[in-house]
């Protein structure tokens, strides 16, 4: 096993000239670095903790933020990163199995289980960039209100209420039209150029957009992202249509208005924060992920040379392998936090 | 001079071995955690799914929930897949208290800041 619980008095264990933890130094230092990573780590999640504990406005929640799939219309709540985390888990899974064949000094199987292991890595560094690419793209922005309002809202039963809306309240256009905006707003901040110098073609199909200033929305989102509850209802996705929408659209405050997120805007939320816990957060979560492949790859290919089959001993893979599951264990949390709570 | 302060036979790492036997032993309890995290994991999302965040005491229930299995799925990793649960006492001291320890402090300290904040908010709008 890989304790190495041998039996040894404490006078042995402690007189010198052996580890008292009975681990090698790598090894050791690897514990010790996994401490310190997962104490950054959990610097960041408590960071996060913090600013969605202090902030006054409503936080968006991860269902109703992250519900799309690749290639598919409609609302799969959760169902990606639900995905994800199934990847990251299997891929710890190889990790361990090949830590196993290590152990009884099978290279085949240590070979076979690491390279399942970079596969998986790789799953999941596509998956993250899907994800951000979804998240930064978005699915039809928002902005806020400048004033006031009492507005008729529907849900998906039918039922009809009345919303009333402070100064600043952040509401949603549907993805259809957002992103019909989207093309028209960049359109217009960019004259229309035929250029010589080529590599700006796209912006010669500039003049099949709608003008910008003419445009209203149909439907306008309430609490696309975010829970609101009266009387034991859940308020989540009300539509309001008709007038009332282009009431709404006519007190849009100017440059308020974003589309999917950066490091200065988001549609999910009034808080900037929200975003960039995202952003920081995953990245620095893809990052481990991204170099625990790169390491895995320059590991996979020395026990294919054979390496530590001439070293006598697999260690080497228990050791990536330490790693490797510290980034899976990074990802349960961050799981919890971002997407779950 | 030769550094005494080295230790420098690799026998921790050859003594890690096990044969065929002992092997199948290790491979099926690994399968029987995959099976369960997976579980914990679908249990997850599905409870994700189906409340809604209300402020009720379902909803803080559930979130409660959600850190244990957090904490489960945490426990099974560290101590069956990074192999810590095998490893001596002492070495399992050294990782794991100094580390519960600080960010019980931190979660303590930022979590207080947090709701004071958010008082100050709704005091002074």
């Amino acid at each position: 096993m890989a304790g190495q619980a041998e039996h040894v008095t404490k006078d042995e264990l402690w007189g010198g000239n052996r580890s008292p933890f009975s681990v090698s130094y790598g090894k050791m230092m690897m514990w010790f670095f996994l401490v310190s990573d997962a104490l950054t780590f959990g610097g960041l999640l408590t960071a996060y903790g913090v600013i969605r504990h202090g902030s006054s406005d409503l936080w968006p929640v991860g269902e109703q933020v992250f519900e799309a799939l690749p290639g598919l219309h409609g609302s799969y709540p959760l169902m990606y990163v639900a995905l994800m985390t199934f990847i990251l888990i299997i891929s710890s899974v190889t990790m361990v199995l090949a830590v196993e064949a290590g152990h009884r000094m099978d290279k085949k199987g240590v070979v076979k289980w690491l390279g399942l292991t970079i596969i998986g890595g790789f799953f999941f560094l596509g998956s993250q960039a899907w994800e951000w690419s979804h998240f930064i793209h978005g699915s039809g922005g928002g902005f806020q209100v400048n004033q006031p309002m009492t507005v008729a809202a529907a849900d998906d039963a039918g039922n009809t209420y009345q919303i009333t809306l402070d100064n600043g309240t952040w509401v949603h256009m549907t993805s259809d039209f957002g992103h019909k905006y989207e093309h028209a707003m960049e359109a217009a901040e960019e004259p229309i150029s035929h250029d010589a110098h080529g590599g700006h073609g796209e912006h010669a199909t500039a003049e099949t957009h709608e003008d910008i200033s003419t445009m209203v929305p149909e439907e306008i989102i309430l609490n696309k992202y975010t829970l609101e509850h009266k009387d034991g209802k859940d308020l989540r996705k009300l539509v309001v249509k008709g007038d009332d929408a282009k009431k709404i659209w006519a007190a849009m405050e100017p440059g308020s208005m974003a589309f999917g997120a950066n490091m200065h805007k988001n549609e999910y939320a009034i808080q900037q924060q929200y975003a960039n816990f995202f952003f920081f957060v995953t990245g620095f979560h893809g990052f481990h992920v991204f170099s625990g492949v790169l390491i895995n790859i320059i590991i996979w290919l020395m026990a294919v040379k054979g390496v530590f089959e001439k070293r006598g001993h697999y260690e080497m893979i228990e050791k990536i392998g330490l790693y490797w599951h510290f980034v899976d264990l990074v990802w349960v949390f961050v799981f919890t936090f971002f997407y779950l709570i | 001079m030769e550094r005494d302060d080295l230790i420098v036979n690799e026998s921790y790492a050859l003594n890690a071995k096990h044969d065929e036997a002992a092997g199948k032993q290790i491979r099926k309890k690994l399968y029987a955690v995959t099976v369960l995290l997976t579980v914990i994991t679908i249990v997850e999302v599905f409870m994700g799914v189906a409340f809604k965040r209300n402020g009720t005491f379902t909803w803080e229930a559930i979130k409660l929930t959600f850190l244990v299995l957090t904490l489960v799925k945490a426990a099974y990793i560290v101590l069956i897949f990074m192999h810590l649960g095998d490893e001596r006492k002492n070495l399992k001291y050294v990782v794991l208290l100094p580390y519960a320890l600080f960010i019980m402090y931190l979660i303590f300290i930022g979590l207080y800041e947090g709701v004071s904040v958010q008082e100050g908010h709704n005091i002074f709008g």
